[in-house]
């Protein structure tokens, strides 16, 4: 009896060590719930069986209340979360606070020239990669080739502005429902912001000069907004002030936006004859340019990066580098395709005889190598960001100026209305917050 | 019959809970209020002290301020008229005997029990979506443009969703009221030869008046903060033509992480709801007294 107990309290004594020896690390993931990344959580047994000892939680949340944890969590130290899933707009700023761990030191095999190199200075501080890109997107156009034909016009390749006029005003045909162009309307720094501010680059105009000072009294600002107005109006459908990414989408996807300029990732539904029923007869451009060397497209990199304050930062590391290297893409293409494949982050990819050849792969490699975060625009600017100001006050001052512009669009103001009241407000609020002396 | 030393001791027993309450409801806004002095923005951690009054300033002298206090007031008081009405009209409507009265009841009453962001995705996607919407196809084979509801008339709209969603249960409430009415008393009068508005304004509504009150009243606390509703739909817009104070905090808080503002606009909102609560007690508490 007595050398069962023995032998008991020995065995499980030897359970406690062995166990300890193997001492699992649990990382906790916060990610947003688009398709990719849903997709990577059905592919977690290949990490698994590479990793044993590292044990992965997931928070996965839609990308609105994503950004209010995961900001609400780094900016007080929470330390909720090791691996944290976030844009190019955060990225700059976040890496500057120190609120992020440098990820230079990821091991050989992640090979960090492969990243495309619009994408990896996006992610860039002071030489630092402070988050890896899981996937990235620029914007273009995508046409209804049938309904272009009809009207017996081309959309080229690369268009100006003026193309795109003539092009939303030849295919529109309100009494059949087809809108000539649908473009963002919804306010918000990431809605028709992120659209308007890509077309305000083409046109020349820019968000503050080299002094912080804001520009939204210039003329190249009422270019934009006239044209942008006026297109809309006429050609675009009726209500696309409340009309954001996923509205278009559906628009676009029934069938009714004979035109429609927005990001790249789309390209994926758009083509997928099980979502949309002209996906054959779909066409890309891209973005427009006003002559002036500035296409209007962006760069967006959805990545994932470790916070200062994460506490098993090495396990944390380890799965950024499974989920974000070259064999994690050919592990999606190799289970689900490769149209399912994380576009935009890597060059290997788009080398790829398999990858180049759907419809979308070529224009969307052109258009984020058409993207320059550090110069965003016709003129010098102090701030780094495409399609946003990489400065935290951005994202509050882009969502009201948003709203001011959408109100516009609604007819609610004048263009010149619109513009001084933006232009108020954003030097009301930079000075606000320091940036004007 | 209780003596001095028992009240004291009820009172010792009863001081923890008494405390822990007090506790409960002073914590958060005292919180609220040292914040509210303070310069406190999330992504800006480097800028802190002491603001003065400047985050009350801001909300003062913010041109979207007045707008959106008239905005909340307009759809309180909106939804309280419709729902009031319409609820006794349809109480009135649900009380006579009709063949399948349980599932006509259960049907008028579902509409509660749909999730506000639900209820409003519903109401804009499949009634007054431009281009897919009810409404829009209606008017077009009226041969009419379909009206743009939510760029448009944006209060309006929202005022009209969240009045679907509190119309069951102002229904509900006067429904019960109704039915506690003695039938012996309107036949009474019915004899006396009434009219049947007469009835309806001498009787019935006298009687109802109570039911109306507590309508009135928990249906005021609950609007005066709504924002799920204008979130889905709106989002505050166009310009600013839908944003109500409870929606303007949010994105002082939320997009402009800005907690200082936030939490300002959060001390403004708790001084309107008193005196809302104020003169609602004021003009129709005393028909709690009855």
């Amino acid at each position: 009896m007595k050398m069962t107990y023995r032998a008991l309290l020995g065995a499980s004594v030897a359970a406690c060590l062995s166990g300890a020896a193997m001492a699992e690390t649990t990382i906790t993931v916060a990610t947003v719930n688009n398709g990719d990344m849903v997709r990577m959580q059905g592919l977690m047994d290949d990490f698994y069986a590479k990793h044993p000892d590292i044990k992965v939680e997931w928070v996965t949340l839609e990308e609105n209340i994503l950004r209010q944890n995961v900001t609400t969590d780094i900016a007080t130290g929470g330390g909720q979360y090791d691996v944290i899933t976030i844009g190019t707009y955060e990225v700059p700023i976040w890496g500057k606070q120190g609120w992020l761990e440098s990820l230079n030191d990821l091991p050989a095999d992640y090979d960090v020239d492969d990243l495309l190199p619009a994408i990896r200075g996006g992610l860039t501080v002071d030489g630092k990669l402070y988050a890896s890109p899981f996937y990235g997107e620029s914007s273009f156009v995508n046409y209804r080739k049938d309904l272009a034909e009809k009207a017996g016009i081309t959309i080229p390749d690369a268009p100006t502005w003026d193309d795109i006029k003539a092009a939303a005003a030849a295919m529109t045909d309100k009494d059949a429902g087809i809108y000539g162009i649908c473009l963002r309307g919804k306010a918000g720094w990431g809605e028709n912001m992120a659209f308007l501010t890509t077309m305000a680059n083409s046109y020349g105009a820019r968000w503050f000069d080299e002094n912080w000072v804001p520009q939204f009294d210039q003329p190249e600002w009422k270019a934009v907004m006239t044209d942008y107005v006026d297109m809309l109006t006429k050609y675009g459908p009726p209500g696309a002030s409340n009309n954001g990414y996923n509205e278009n989408l559906t628009l676009s996807l029934q069938g009714k936006c004979a035109m429609r300029m927005d990001a790249t990732v789309s390209a994926g539904s758009l083509t997928d004859p099980a979502q949309s029923e002209f996906a054959d007869k779909v066409g890309f451009a891209l973005a427009p340019d006003a002559g002036l060397g500035k296409r209007a497209n962006w760069l967006w990199a959805w990545s994932l990066a470790v916070p200062a304050s994460s506490d098993a930062k090495d396990a944390a590391k380890t799965f950024i580098n499974w989920a974000t290297n070259k064999d994690y893409i050919a592990l999606v293409a190799s289970k689900e395709g490769w149209r399912n494949a994380p576009p935009g982050t890597r060059t290997s990819l788009y080398a790829n005889p398999e990858y180049a050849a759907l419809p979308f792969a070529k224009m969307t490699i052109d258009s984020i190598n058409a993207a320059d975060p550090t110069k965003p625009t016709v003129k010098p600017v102090p701030y780094v960001g495409v399609q946003f100001v990489a400065i935290p006050e951005f994202a509050g001052l882009a969502t009201s100026v948003g709203e001011i512009f959408s109100a516009a669009l609604a007819g609610q103001k004048t263009v010149d209305e619109a513009l001084a009241e933006a232009q108020t407000l954003a030097v009301s609020e930079m000075t606000d917050a320091g940036y004007i002396k | 019959m209780s003596t001095h030393s028992s009240r004291i001791a009820a009172r010792i027993m009863v001081a923890p809970s008494v405390a822990l309450l007090l506790l409960w409801m002073v914590v958060p806004l005292v919180m609220t209020l040292y914040y509210s002095f303070r310069l406190y923005r999330l992504l800006s951690p480097d800028r802190t002290g002491w603001a003065g009054m400047r985050n009350y300033t801001w909300f003062f002298q913010s041109p979207d301020f007045w707008l959106a206090m008239g905005n909340t007031l307009a759809l309180v008081g909106g939804v309280l008229v419709i729902t009031v009405v319409l609820g006794t009209l349809i109480a009135l409507l649900i009380d006579q005997p009709v063949w399948g009265q349980g599932v006509l009841r259960i049907l008028v009453i579902a509409p509660f029990f749909v999730m506000p962001p639900v209820a409003a995705s519903i109401l804009e996607n499949l009634f007054m979506h431009p281009q897919n919407g009810l409404f829009a196809a209606v008017s077009m084979a009226l041969g009419y443009e379909p009206i743009l509801y939510l760029q448009d008339y944006p209060m309006w709209s929202v005022i009209a969703i969240v009045s679907w969603e509190w119309l069951p249960f102002a229904t509900l409430i006067l429904l019960t009221a109704l039915q506690s009415l003695s039938s012996e008393q309107i036949e009474a009068a019915e004899m006396d030869g009434a009219s049947a508005f007469g009835r309806f304004r001498y009787i019935i509504l006298p009687h109802m008046m109570r039911a109306i009150t507590v309508v009135i009243l928990i249906q005021t606390i609950f609007l005066l903060g709504i924002f799920g509703e204008i979130y889905t739909t709106t989002q505050g817009g166009p310009g600013s033509a839908s944003t109500t104070l409870p929606y303007m905090i949010f994105k002082q808080a939320i997009v402009a992480k800005d907690i200082g503002r936030a939490a300002a606009g959060g001390i403004i909102a708790v001084i309107l709801a008193n005196i809302v609560a104020f003169f609602l007690m004021r003009g129709i508490g005393k028909h709690l007294d009855t």
